[in-house]
C-alpha cells in the first residue's frame, strides 16, 4: 500500500501540480514538500508528492555499485557507500 | 552524466550483486526480515529468494497495513456503512477484507454506498459533492499514507466529512518484533517509502538500544539485492551494527520533517491492535482532541466490538505476519485460500504475503 511512483513535475500552481510519467499526466498536491520546481522528479503516493528524487544520489548509488562491487573491492564498499 | 532511474532494474548490475551475495562467507545461518508489502511484491516478482544463498532466510514481517487492520476496525466501517445517510470511502485493498462473515464488499452488494478511493482527497471531494450525505473515510495506512491523510485534514474539510482511523507506525512494530523474536532476527530491511517520512534517524534506536543492523532499501531489483547484500555483510562482520541508508535518492537523514510536523499536528500516538498479533504499545495514531470532531464513531454513535475474531479458523496469518511461518506452511494456502476466495487477510490485500506468494507461484509455473 506504500507503493509510490516517480513522476516529473510539469506545472505548479500553488500547492497543486501537474506531473507526468510515461505519457501519463496527473494532478497532484505538493503540501508535503517545500521548494519543488518544474522539472523536478518527485515520488507520488495517493495523490501527494511525498519526497523529491535526488538524481545525483541515484547516479552515485549506481556508479558505486558498478565500480565497487565489480572491482571486487568488496571490503571497502561500506565505506564508499556512506 | 545522464542516467536513467531504469538502471535500478538493469540485469547486469543485478547480476553483479547476486554474484557478490553468493560469494559471501556465511558461517551461521541468518534470518533477515523485511516489513513492507511492496518489498514482498518485488521480491516475489523478480524471484529474488531463489538466488539467495541457502544460509540467508528472508522472511516477510507485518508490512501490509490492510493485513494488520483488525476485524474490529473494519466492523466499525461496516456499522457506518449500514447507515442510510453514509457514503463510506476507503482504499481498494480494504474492500474485501473479512470481518466476521461480512466485508465492505458484501455490504455493498447489500446496498450500502461504499466507494473505493485512491487519495485522501477523494472523500473530501465526495463530501463536497454530496452535501446531504455523511462521508466517512476509513483511513488506513503506515507513515507513507498517514502523511497525505494529515495533509488532507489540514487543507480544510467540509462539515459532512468524518473518519475511522486505522493507522499504524512501523518503528513500534519493529520493537515488538525484536522483543518477541528473542534474538532470532538478525537484521531488518527497512521499508523505503515509510522511510521517506521517518528518515534514517527514525530507526536509530535499532543501533543504539537494540544493536540490530538495518538497511533502508528501495524497490527495484538492484535496490533489494544491494540491501540484502549489505545487511548480510553486517551480520557476517558482527557488531557494532548500523542503520544504512541505501535509498538516498529519496530518503533523507531526518526524513520529511514537514510531513512529520503535519502528522503530529493532527494525530497523536496511541496503543493499537494489529490483526492476529494483538496490542502493541504506541504503535498507532488517533485524532488529537482538537480534531476529535472528525471521529466518525462518536458522530454516528458506533460501538467498537472488542470480541471480533481476527483470524478465521485454520488461518495462520498471525505467524506469517510475524515471520514465524511461511504461507506455504498453511494447509489452506492455494487450496481453500486463493485470491479469488481469500480465507485470511494476507490473501486479500494485493500486498499480503500469501497473495504475493500465490501469484509468484503462478508466474513461475506458467
Ligand atoms: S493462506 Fe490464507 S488461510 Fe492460510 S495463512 Fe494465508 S491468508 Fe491465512
Amino acid at each position: 500500500m506504500c507503493l509510490a511512483i516517480p513522476m516529473r513535475v510539469k506545472e505548479i500552481d500553488g500547492d497543486s501540480a501537474v506531473v507526468e510519467a510515461g505519457g501519463i499526466r496527473k494532478n497532484i498536491r505538493l503540501d508535503l514538500l517545500e521548494n519543488v520546481e518544474p522539472g523536478d522528479y518527485v515520488l507520488i503516493h495517493t495523490g501527494y508528492a511525498i519526497e523529491k528524487i535526488d538524481r545525483k544520489e541515484a547516479e552515485e548509488t549506481l556508479d558505486l555499485i558498478k565500480k565497487v562491487y565489480r572491482a571486487g573491492m568488496t571490503n571497502d564498499a561500506e565505506g564508499l557507500l556512506e | 552524466m545522464n542516467i536513467s532511474l531504469d538502471s535500478f532494474h538493469d540485469p547486469e548490475i543485478a547480476g553483479i550483486l547476486t554474484k557478490k551475495l553468493q560469494e559471501l562467507d556465511i558461517k551461521e545461518p541468518m534470518t533477515l526480515m523485511h516489513v513492507c508489502g511492496t518489498h514482498e511484491h518485488s521480491l516475489a516478482k523478480a524471484g529474488i529468494r531463489s538466488v539467495l544463498p541457502d544460509r540467508i532466510r528472508l522472511v516477510a514481517g507485518p508490512g501490509c497495513p490492510v493485513c494488520v487492520c483488525p476485524a474490529g476496525d473494519i466492523d466499525l466501517a461496516i456499522q457506518a456503512a449500514e447507515k442510510e445517510k453514509v457514503i463510506l470511502a476507503t482504499f481498494g485493498d480494504m474492500f474485501r477484507v473479512p470481518s466476521g462473515d461480512r466485508s465492505l464488499e458484501s455490504m455493498r452488494a447489500e446496498g450500502s454506498d461504499i466507494r473505493v478511493v485512491y487519495s485522501p482527497l477523494d472523500p473530501v471531494k465526495l463530501a463536497l459533492d454530496n452535501p446531504d450525505r455523511e462521508v466517512v473515510f476509513m483511513a488506513v495506512g503506515f507513515e507513507t499514507t498517514i502523511a497525505p491523510i494529515a495533509a488532507s485534514v489540514l487543507s480544510g474539510l467540509p462539515k459532512n466529512y468524518s473518519m475511522i482511523t486505522s493507522l499504524r507506525l512501523v518503528p513500534e512494530a519493529l520493537v515488538f518484533l525484536l522483543e518477541r523474536s528473542e534474538g532470532s532476527l538478525d537484521g531488518f530491511i527497512l521499508p523505503g517509502h515509510v522511510s521517506t517520512v521517518l528518515g534514517r534517524r527514525g530507526y536509530s534506536f535499532l543501533e543504539n538500544e537494540y544493536n540490530v543492523p538495518g538497511v533502508i532499501a528501495g524497490f527495484e531489483p538492484v535496490d533489494i539485492l544491494q540491501g540484502i547484500l549489505e545487511l548480510a555483510r553486517q551480520v557476517v562482520a558482527g557488531p557494532p551494527f548500523r542503520i544504512e541508508n541505501l535509498y538516498k535518492r529519496v530518503v533523507r537523514e531526518n526524513g520529511n520533517t514537514r510531513a512529520n510536523r503535519m502528522i503530529y499536528k493532527v494525530f497523536e500516538k496511541s496503543d493499537s491492535r494489529w490483526r492476529g498479533i494483538g496490542g502493541i504499545p504506541g504503535s498507532g495514531l488517533k485524532l488529537k482532541e482538537e480534531y476529535g470532531y472528525l471521529d466518525a464513531a462518536e458522530r454516528l454513535g458506533l460501538e467498537y466490538d472488542e470480541e471480533m475474531v481476527d483470524l478465521p479458523e485454520g488461518c495462520i496469518c498471525d505467524k506469517v505476519i510475524l515471520g514465524e511461518a511461511e504461507s506455504e506452511d498453511c494447509p489452506s494456502f492455494g487450496i481453500l485460500c486463493t485470491p479469488r476466495s481469500p480465507v485470511g487477510p494476507c490473501m486479500v490485500s494485493s500486498e499480503g504475503t500469501c497473495r504475493a506468494r500465490y501469484q509468484c507461484r503462478r508466474v513461475q509455473a506458467d
